[in-house]
């Protein structure tokens, strides 16, 4: 019999029951909530006076919504203007309140974007299932864990019964044979790896990601290559666990300690794949061939290197695809061939759950350190992750290298990923940007979206176009 | 949750691949904190001329004639055909109370992304997968004919056109169940709470770090 993938590990540890059909109840360990998708949740227990099955397991934070200027924070919920937002965030800290729920709020020093929040504050664990109305939750995938974004009533099932209703997903390995290239970073593997398999590729799958070229990443790349499986269609992505995972775990502050610690460890040590394990679908990738990306249209899977030329429609033979290319060069303002390298931008985006923990900012501030924002660049913003990622990277004095290159500072929170704040385009704007979508509209409406790494990001920034980061 | 039995309805083609869930309804309308009254902002940015706001009076604004929903005769439209990778992006279950609130029951295209088509099941509103081929047929036949409609038996598992034509479709046993009866998941889960209090008993005794 062949050995079992870590998606087999995970799943097999946590079903609950199974049906005769495949249906399973899959226990859950941790449950991240956020102020947008579980307003109508909590609504549903009440209807149904239904209690939590286990509150202990939820942490919640507001995000999506925060202001991120200084200006309107540290009053609370008081300072946003909008007064929509204001009522979303106080839904969530009075359910928070009544359901005894943990939550961080507004002001508190550990709030941040619930995917960086999680890792962090050691509440992500390997070995754990964990769960987040929001797509992007594939992240804590990173750590050896099993992690699924769901749909409101899903989180609704979740609290009322700590299961999801699950059938097993096919097991899909990527690897990225060999080292990547210098100033090749996380975003630039995933945005390559979507570029390969397509926006579906994923679809019904939980993808391992394995190979030399991912296991050399740090924790924070490898949670920007996980975050980003579910734009390859997976609901899941996950990294086996290895020292720097057990490493980067220790001491947080939901982490085991003393006696736990060591079990937790040893246990652990399995969460790998063995090496005879059979997985549905393989994808190869050489971390050699892999250039700096940069996406061109309005999917992430439309994506090239720096140093390519925009696609000509003329070119795709299937019909859908070839309208589909040309509808994204309508939208973004692109013409067939032109060069990557001399699409001008207006705005810059350094931040997101993809993109905004330390290592990314100390990237993007490597690049900034001693340039200029070009004149034509309106906007250059970093959003720190967490408070306590803004924090550290206050204390390493990056704050001040963003500044006197002309990059604004921000208050942590998910800004202008999706702009449900005040940060966002305005119709037309081009922006370079080191979140996970370029939808249309997605930062604003009518706003063009590039997707790229947090060092492209500062290297457009500074140049006002696209450019290759390994010749700054 | 409202059943699902048979239903026949207009078609209205949407004739795009990686319909993505901020094309469904955009972020602006996610800060509401209710379930309903998704339905008049349903493809917002493509449906109006001008950007909308949460808040304002939709039946004043203008509309964008040349978006296909806002054509006279998919007016009434209830069911959906779309392209592949329907619903990609964001897990928003928002995009499937829009679809739902517009008045539509069902959505057809070649695939779907993996949480919108969980989404669906829980609400009653059904996404059905067909092959590629007979998703560009039925496209055919919809624009060909005003009025159009199919006809969707969820028990046959059949997708059924005016001339008799019938498609079959694959749905898990567990789902239709579900659909064809109006359950609520959370009470069919609950029966079983027993097997999860047991489950977590044998968990604190082996991994007691994941009840901290």
């Amino acid at each position: 019999m062949a050995g079992k993938t870590l998606y087999d590990k995970l799943w097999d540890a946590h079903v609950v029951r199974q049906d005769d059909d495949g249906t399973a109840l899959l226990y859950i360990d941790r449950h991240l909530v956020h102020e947008v998708t579980s307003p109508q949740a909590f609504e549903g227990l009440r209807i149904a006076n239904r209690p939590l099955w286990r509150a202990s397991s939820i942490l919640a934070v507001p995000d999506h919504n925060v202001p991120t200027t200084t200006a309107d924070r540290g009053n609370g919920t008081a300072g946003i203007s909008d007064p929509i937002s204001k009522i979303q965030i106080e839904t969530l800290n009075s359910n928070c309140k009544s359901f005894k729920v943990n939550a961080f709020s507004m002001d508190d020093i550990r709030q941040g974007i619930v995917h960086v929040i999680g890792p962090e504050q050691g509440a992500t664990l390997p070995g754990m299932t964990v769960v987040c109305g929001d797509s992007h939750t594939s992240t804590h995938g990173a750590f050896g864990a099993l992690a699924h974004g769901i749909g409101t009533s899903e989180v609704e099932h979740v609290m009322a019964t700590q299961c999801l209703i699950q059938k097993k997903m096919k097991n899909m390995l990527v690897r990225v044979n060999g080292k990547a290239s210098e100033g090749v970073t996380s975003k630039d593997i995933v945005l390559a790896i979507i570029g390969k398999i397509g926006t579906a590729g994923g679809n019904g799958c939980a993808i391992e990601f394995a190979g030399e070229a991912i296991s050399d990443l740090s924790m924070e790349g490898r949670m920007t290559v996980c975050n980003m499986a579910i734009e390859g269609g997976a609901r899941a992505g996950m990294i086996a666990v290895d020292q720097k995972t057990i490493d980067y775990v220790e001491g947080r502050p939901f982490a085991p300690t003393g006696e736990q610690w060591e079990a937790a460890k040893a246990a652990w040590s399995d969460l790998k794949s063995d090496d005879d394990a059979e997985f549905d679908i393989v994808v190869e990738l050489e971390g050699k061939d892999i250039l700096p990306q940069v996406t061109w249209g309005t999917s992430p899977e439309m994506v090239l290197p720096v140093t390519g030329n925009v696609p000509n429609p003329a070119d795709e033979a299937d019909s859908v695809k070839s309208s589909g290319i040309q509808s994204a060069l309508d939208y973004m303002g692109l013409t067939a061939g032109q060069p990557i390298n001399e699409i001008q931008i207006d705005k810059v985006f350094i931040g997101s759950c993809t993109n905004s923990r330390i290592e990314d900012l100390r990237a993007a501030a490597v690049v900034a350190k001693g340039r200029k924002v070009a004149s034509n660049v309106m906007l250059a913003m970093v959003v720190a992750g967490s408070g306590l990622v803004k924090k550290q990277a206050e204390d390493e004095g990056l704050d001040v290298i963003f500044k006197d290159a002309g990059f604004e500072w921000r208050e942590p929170g998910c800004s202008m990923c999706l702009a449900m704040n005040a940060d966002r385009l305005e119709p037309g704007e081009r922006c370079a940007s080191t979140s996970n979508r370029n939808f249309e509209s997605r930062q604003g409406q009518g706003g063009r979206t590039h997707l790229v790494s947090p060092a492209m990001a500062a290297a457009a920034a500074v140049s006002g176009h696209f450019t290759d980061v390994r010749s700054l | 949750m409202e059943k699902f039995t048979i239903h026949k309805g207009v078609v209205a083609p949407l004739d795009r691949s990686n319909v993505d869930t901020d094309a469904i309804i955009p972020k602006q309308y996610l800060k509401s904190i209710k379930r309903s009254g998704f339905g008049p902002t349903l493809f917002d940015d493509w449906r109006y001329n001008e950007p909308g706001e949460p808040g304002m009076d939709h039946s004043k604004r203008e509309v964008n004639p040349d978006f296909v929903l806002n054509k006279p005769r998919y007016k009434d439209a209830s069911v959906l055909l779309a392209r592949r990778n329907f619903g990609c992006g964001s897990s928003r279950e928002h995009a499937v109370w829009a679809l739902d609130d517009d008045g539509f029951r069902a959505v057809i295209a070649p695939s779907f992304a993996d949480i919108f088509f969980n989404n669906s099941f829980k609400n009653g509103f059904l996404p059905i997968v067909l092959s590629e081929e007979i998703v560009s047929k039925l496209f055919e036949e919809v624009e060909a004919t005003e009025g159009y409609e199919l006809t969707v038996n969820l028990e046959d598992q059949v997708v059924v056109t005016p001339s008799g034509e019938s498609f079959a479709f694959e749905i898990d046993d567990f789902r239709k169940y579900c659909l064809l009866n109006g359950l609520d998941d959370i009470a069919l889960t609950l029966k079983h709470s027993d097997e999860i209090a047991a489950y977590e008993e044998k968990r604190k005794a082996t991994s007691p770090w994941l009840f901290n």
